[in-house]
């Protein structure tokens, strides 16, 4: 049996805590009952005070690190700073990371069944917001015995959702971590996630989200939107020397089948993901991803919206991410700053665009391990035998 | 230990001040005043290493370049601005002391004196440009950008209508040495000033 590596949390088993208390949405609309399915890697101490949770981006889910099994190909998808001696360091941390409602890899979503009908809730599902989400985690939390955790952390989407944290819960929350995110979509950023829903919504086999009871799947639109979105989380220039105008064969065909390379990888990454993801899951996070706006309450003044933080910040953008660019991640450094909160900025150079938050980077890990393990120290975290 | 210059500013800055410690590096100062003297604020850094150690010791630290300005800060929100060391690579001295004293009315700045007589010495005599403890660099590869000298940053200072509430210059040899009295401009390596906002 082959070992894994040793800066790896190894096997790791997901587990699920089911929720009989009603949740009331942001919609209006309430989620009766639901479970959360999250992996825990690392020791929680005695005094429970080393817990830090992980919040996952669009297309996320609860397998941020480790391995499942033997036989698995590749391990959780952050596992680059999750691990013994890692930017999270496991040998400190206790971490929990979890798959938020309404997704698809087995927290209670579109694919999960309605209690109410007996029927899958497919379109019926609720849209759940940021914060939503985070009432729902915080909840996850006091079900582990988690008052305070030492630091909450997430990129893209799950950035938002640690700033939401710190608003929602901020005596909750040592230490907050917002990489790659926003603290508000753009005009372009919601107008690449229309174009991605109509793709979706538009598959003659959607069927206004009953897919699964015709016993199809729109796969062809959750391919476009996931091309269209893939697109965004490169950069230019990773596209190019990645793929440039490379061919497949030697000659041009002169037809629309596959000819550059770019095409075959997107069609690729389009296949692979529309056979895995559910269609109302990808609208879902969508419509919460375009909704989220913690200024919008404070007359569009963000520095007003984080009056209540308490803990200190690392806000962190890439070079190349044009998805969410350093301007953007500036625009919350600065709006802290204005109101006075402990924060820090760091922006990383890398060729990666978006996707640079979910790849390991030198400069990338040693400014987050000097944050985690300053935070460790400050709340007299020791390395755990 | 501290360097000199940082000893000094250290004695400076009153309790509980909260401030901006432009081109920080490696957060030593604003560590120690938070510690010592219940200060906040952030400082600013473009250096990777300084920043990954800012942020080891708890400094809030922003990368940002000082040549864009302090946009970000707005006006009187700071009571004080610190600058060691860094207004010499500026493309806009002057325009940074304005923007200093546009977010809080007090700054102290530290600099390299040109006229330093070691300086005078490899220039006036030797004929080449000098080479020091506080001008490490070769001609071609210096950051070093803006140079000036003692007088000239308090002619600047009248100039602009500043008032100088303290002056110092560290004396080579000495290191924790400071002196205001005897022909600083000529002994002093490291010019250090404490400017306000002419009071109204």
């Amino acid at each position: 049996m082959p070992e894994f590596p040793d800066d790896s949390v190894g096997l790791v088993t997901p587990q699920t805590a089911h929720f009989d208390d009603p949740l009331p949405l942001a919609c209006g609309r309430t989620l009766p009952a639901y479970d959360l399915i999250y992996e825990t890697y690392g020791t929680l101490n005695a005094e429970r005070s080393n817990a830090v949770l992980i919040c996952h981006a669009l297309s996320g889910h609860h397998h941020a690190a480790g391995y499942h099994g033997h036989d698995e190909r590749k391990p959780g998808w952050w596992d680059a700073h999750i691990g013994p001696g890692k930017s999270i360091d496991t040998n400190r941390f206790f971490v929990i990371s979890l798959n938020n409602l309404g997704g698809c890899h087995g927290s209670t979503g579109p694919t999960s069944a309605n209690p109410a009908s007996g029927r899958m809730w497919g379109p019926d599902f609720p849209m759940v917001t940021v914060s939503d989400w985070v009432h729902s985690q915080a909840r996850l939390a006091d079900r582990l015995g988690i008052e305070r955790f030492a630091a909450v952390i997430g990129g893209s989407l799950g950035g938002m959702q640690v700033l939401q944290w710190t608003l929602t819960y901020p005596e909750r929350v040592a230490n907050a971590v917002v990489i790659a995110a926003t603290p508000k979509l753009s005009a372009q950023n919601i107008a690449f996630n229309e174009v991605a829903r109509q793709a979706i919504r538009s598959d003659p086999d959607f069927h206004e989200g009953w897919y699964v009871e015709h016993g199809t799947a729109p796969r062809r639109g959750l391919k476009l939107a996931r091309m269209v979105g893939h697109i965004t989380y490169l950069s230019e220039d990773a596209m190019g020397s990645k793929f440039g105008r490379d061919l497949r064969s030697a000659d041009l065909n002169f037809g629309y089948d596959v000819e550059f390379q770019v095409e075959s990888y997107l069609r690729y990454q389009g296949d692979t993901f529309s056979s895995a993801f559910d269609a109302n899951t990808y609208l879902l996070m969508t419509k919460a991803l375009d909704y989220f706006d913690p200024a919008a309450d404070h007359g569009g003044v963000l520095a007003e919206a984080v009056t209540p933080c308490q803990c200190p910040f690392l806000v962190v953008s890439f070079t190349s991410d044009w998805r969410f660019p350093p301007s953007r991640s500036r625009e919350l450094a600065n709006a802290l700053i204005r109101a006075g909160k402990p924060v820090s900025y760091v922006n990383i150079d890398s060729p990666h665009g978006h996707d640079a938050f979910l790849l390991p980077e030198p400069r990338y890990q040693a400014v987050f391990s000097a944050f985690m393990s300053r935070a460790a120290s400050e709340l007299g975290l020791e390395v755990q035998a | 230990m501290m360097r000199a210059d940082l000893e000094l500013i250290h004695r400076w800055v009153p309790e509980g001040a909260h401030i901006l410690d432009l081109a920080c590096g490696d957060g030593t100062l604003l560590a120690a005043l938070a510690r010592d003297k219940g200060v906040t604020g952030y400082g600013l850094e473009i250096d990777p290493e300084g920043i990954t150690a800012c942020l080891a010791r708890g400094v809030s630290v922003i990368e940002q370049n000082l040549d864009e300005g302090l946009v970000n800060f707005e006006d009187d929100t700071y009571d004080l601005v610190i600058m060691t060391q860094a207004l010499q690579a500026l493309r806009r001295p002057d325009r940074m002391l304005d923007e200093m004293l546009r977010v809080a009315d007090e700054c102290i700045i530290t600099f390299p004196n040109f006229a330093y007589w070691r300086h005078r010495v490899h220039l006036g005599i030797r004929g080449y440009m000098p080479v020091s403890k506080s001008l490490p660099y070769a001609w071609y590869d210096t950051p070093n950008i803006h140079l000036s000298t003692f007088n000239d940053f308090e002619h600047l200072c009248r100039q602009k209508g500043l008032e100088i509430i303290d002056r110092a210059v560290g004396i080579g040899e000495q290191e924790g040495h400071w002196a205001t009295r005897l022909w600083p401009n000529l002994f002093g390596e490291i010019a250090i000033f404490r400017v306000a906002r002419q009071r109204r």
